[in-house]
């Protein structure tokens, strides 16, 4: 399980390179897009480190009592 | 590195500002997947013992200590008097070593191995280790706890914070790479969302003669309200988390008193426990329960800094006269409220935000910084105007655009990531998915945990960069008493039976008893009074009895 776990994730930090450096300052619109897209990708990327079973690992989180 | 103002002696630092003898206290969440029933302690010794193998490898002689319990006062009450032994908690009882017994142990480990590396000569478990960076990593009930080592200001704070989560990392590692025991993951949050909280504590260093009852004053507004900065956020509202929602602070639905002694049991915005570890009656620690562990620098920054510059008005009589009415009340609907409009009304009538309290407390502190020099730019303590300007600028977003201050407050970043999740998949708040972002948020494994995963993409602002928490974990601050006690672990690490934070002993051969060297002073065994000393000496009996001014050693 330890090994599955270590799995480092694909860097997908490709797509920020793809706007040309050059291109003039996006427009508000623009911006908001690449932005959506930035969590797009985000959350494509943890989906692909959460743990499996959600529900179960979440109910199997139980601590003892701490300060 | 920090400007000292002409004529300051070395071991008081420039008041009215953000530098305080300071220290954080991390409970870290403790699970193994594959093993949902084990033991809770016993895998925080596991923790422990993984750790002392690794500084077994790094320093020739073992670099873990013993924790010296002699100055232990957990009874102690800062308004004036002590409990008695019979009418505590037990988990109040944290003088004592915590004592396994050999069927837990058997149970755990089995006798051949504990033989083999679980224990040490004696046969008894680690439980308690003094780190070379001046840490103490130990079990506290049933986590593994790390306690940074004493520094002067908030960035320091931050980097030997830090260093705690690698040094986490470090354990998870070792234990991962054993195949024959089950996996165990850290979290550095502060609660399993099913009723259980654990700490994440700051200590600040004060003077005595400040009345506790103007801390108490002092700081309850800003405690109620100092979350929309620096929470770390969390699913779920009420101790059990069962109602679906978010709110900004982990702990908050935890705390049912004003003001009290215990850490466990009906806690306190304000904990009274009194154990200085330093000369008792010049300076009292103040031991600040009521804070979210932060992985977010920017939230941690804040969180140590602000609250030093408020003890900082409270010490000048300047911290603003205002008065929460049902601060508990206040507390919690302040973290329930993500829009930041819900108010609470104090005792003279007016109704106010969270961001109205902290924008008073803001200017109190800018006006003492500026009245005392400390803030300026060039003449100044080199950390209180930073602590003041990103202070401002996050109450400026927080009241204008909280979006923009996802990449820096912690609770707006978690939230971000699962408003995502909402969005996308179009999940409720109480969806299983959710919980798991919550909890996966914490992992301390950079491939696991979600904040480092955000902060690989550049989502996360940083006060301090990766080599300096990579130093952190092996070196001790230079300008506190933790360097005396990370050097003495690190280069006599064999002749040390045991440290703590006032002190520590040494059993040197040559020299007849044991030598238990006092530190009850914060600011002294620093770099600039001790460092030749250590690069002097190759063993520990000439370094002791040059300190100790014992027979000299003679010319060899």
């Amino acid at each position: 399980m330890a090994a599955q776990e270590q799995q480092q994730p694909q860097s997908r930090d490709v797509e920020a390179e793809a706007d040309a450096p050059e291109a003039p300052p996006a427009a508000p619109e623009a911006q908001a897009s690449v932005a959506t897209q930035g969590v797009d990708d985000l959350l494509d990327e943890i989906d692909g480190v959460l743990e499996s079973n959600a529900e179960e690992f979440v109910r199997a989180f139980v601590q003892k009592g701490g300060q | 590195m920090t400007a000292r103002p002409e004529g300051l002696p070395s071991d008081k630092l420039p008041v009215g500002g953000a530098m305080r003898v300071m220290g954080s206290e991390t409970e870290y969440g403790i699970h193994s997947p594959s093993a949902p029933g084990a033991n809770a302690t016993m895998m925080s010794a596991r923790i422990i013992q993984a750790y002392a193998n690794l500084t077994r490898q790094r320093a020739a002689g073992g670099a873990e200590t013993r924790w010296d319990y002699t100055d232990e006062e957990p009874l102690h009450d800062a308004r004036g008097w002590t409990v008695e032994r019979s009418a505590a908690d037990p988990s109040q009882l944290t003088d004592r070593p915590p004592v396994l017994d050999a069927e837990a142990v058997a149970l755990a480990y089995g006798r051949q191995e504990l033989e083999a590396d679980g224990g040490d000569e004696s046969g008894s478990l680690l439980m308690n280790m003094v780190l070379g960076n001046g840490a103490r990593l130990y079990v506290d009930h049933a986590h593994p706890e790390y306690s940074s080592p004493e520094v002067t200001n908030p960035r320091d704070i931050v980097a030997w914070d830090a260093a705690g989560d690698l040094v986490a990392l470090a354990t998870v590692r070792k234990v991962a790479a054993d195949p024959d025991l089950p996996a165990i993951n850290l979290y550095k949050n502060n609660t399993d969302n099913k009723s259980v909280s654990y700490g994440s504590h700051e200590n600040y260093l004060m003077p005595r003669s400040v009345p506790f009852g103007d801390i108490v004053r002092g700081l309850t507004p800003f405690f109620v309200t100092r979350q929309v900065i620096c929470g770390a956020g969390r699913l779920g509202k009420g101790q059990d988390g069962s109602t679906a929602g978010f709110q900004i602070s982990q702990r908050a639905d935890f705390f049912e008193a004003e003001v009290g002694l215990e850490t466990t049991i009906r806690r306190p915005i304000i904990n009274t426990r009194d154990e200085p570890h330093a000369t008792a009656d010049k300076y009292r620690r103040l031991h600040v329960i009521i804070g979210d562990a932060n992985l977010s620098q920017v939230s941690n920054y804040l969180k140590f800094g602000t609250t030093a510059l408020v003890l900082s008005l409270i010490e000048a009589g300047q911290a603003p006269k205002i008065e929460v009415h049902e601060p508990v009340a206040g507390l919690q609907a302040i973290s329930h409220d993500t829009s930041l409009t819900a108010t609470v009304r104090l005792l003279d009538g007016r109704r106010v935000t969270a961001l109205d309290i902290q924008w008073m407390y803001y200017e109190a502190a800018a006006k003492l910084g500026q009245e005392t020099g400390v803030s300026d730019s060039f003449s100044g303590d080199g950390h209180t105007r930073d602590v003041l300007e990103r202070w401002e600028s996050t109450l400026g977003l927080l009241g204008s655009n909280p979006a923009g201050a996802a990449s820096s407050v912690e609770w707006l970043a978690k939230m971000s990531l699962l408003d995502g999740y909402r969005n996308r998949d179009g999940l409720e708040w109480n969806d299983a998915r959710l919980g798991l972002v919550d909890l996966q948020w914490s992992d301390v494994r950079p491939e696991k945990g979600l904040y480092y995963r955000m902060l690989s993409r550049d989502r996360m602002q940083t006060i301090v960069d990766d080599a300096a928490i990579n130093r952190a974990v092996i070196e001790p601050p230079s300008d506190t008493r933790a360097y005396f006690r990370g050097k003495c672990v690190s280069s006599f690490g064999k002749d040390v039976v045991g440290a703590s934070w006032d002190s520590v002993i040494f059993d040197v051969p040559g020299i007849g008893k044991l030598q238990r060297v006092p530190t009850r002073e914060p600011l002294r065994g620093t770099e600039a009074l001790t460092g030749q000393l250590f690069r002097k000496h190759a063993t520990a009996g000439a370094f002791l009895r040059e300190l100790l001014g014992l027979d000299p050693t003679p010319p060899a």
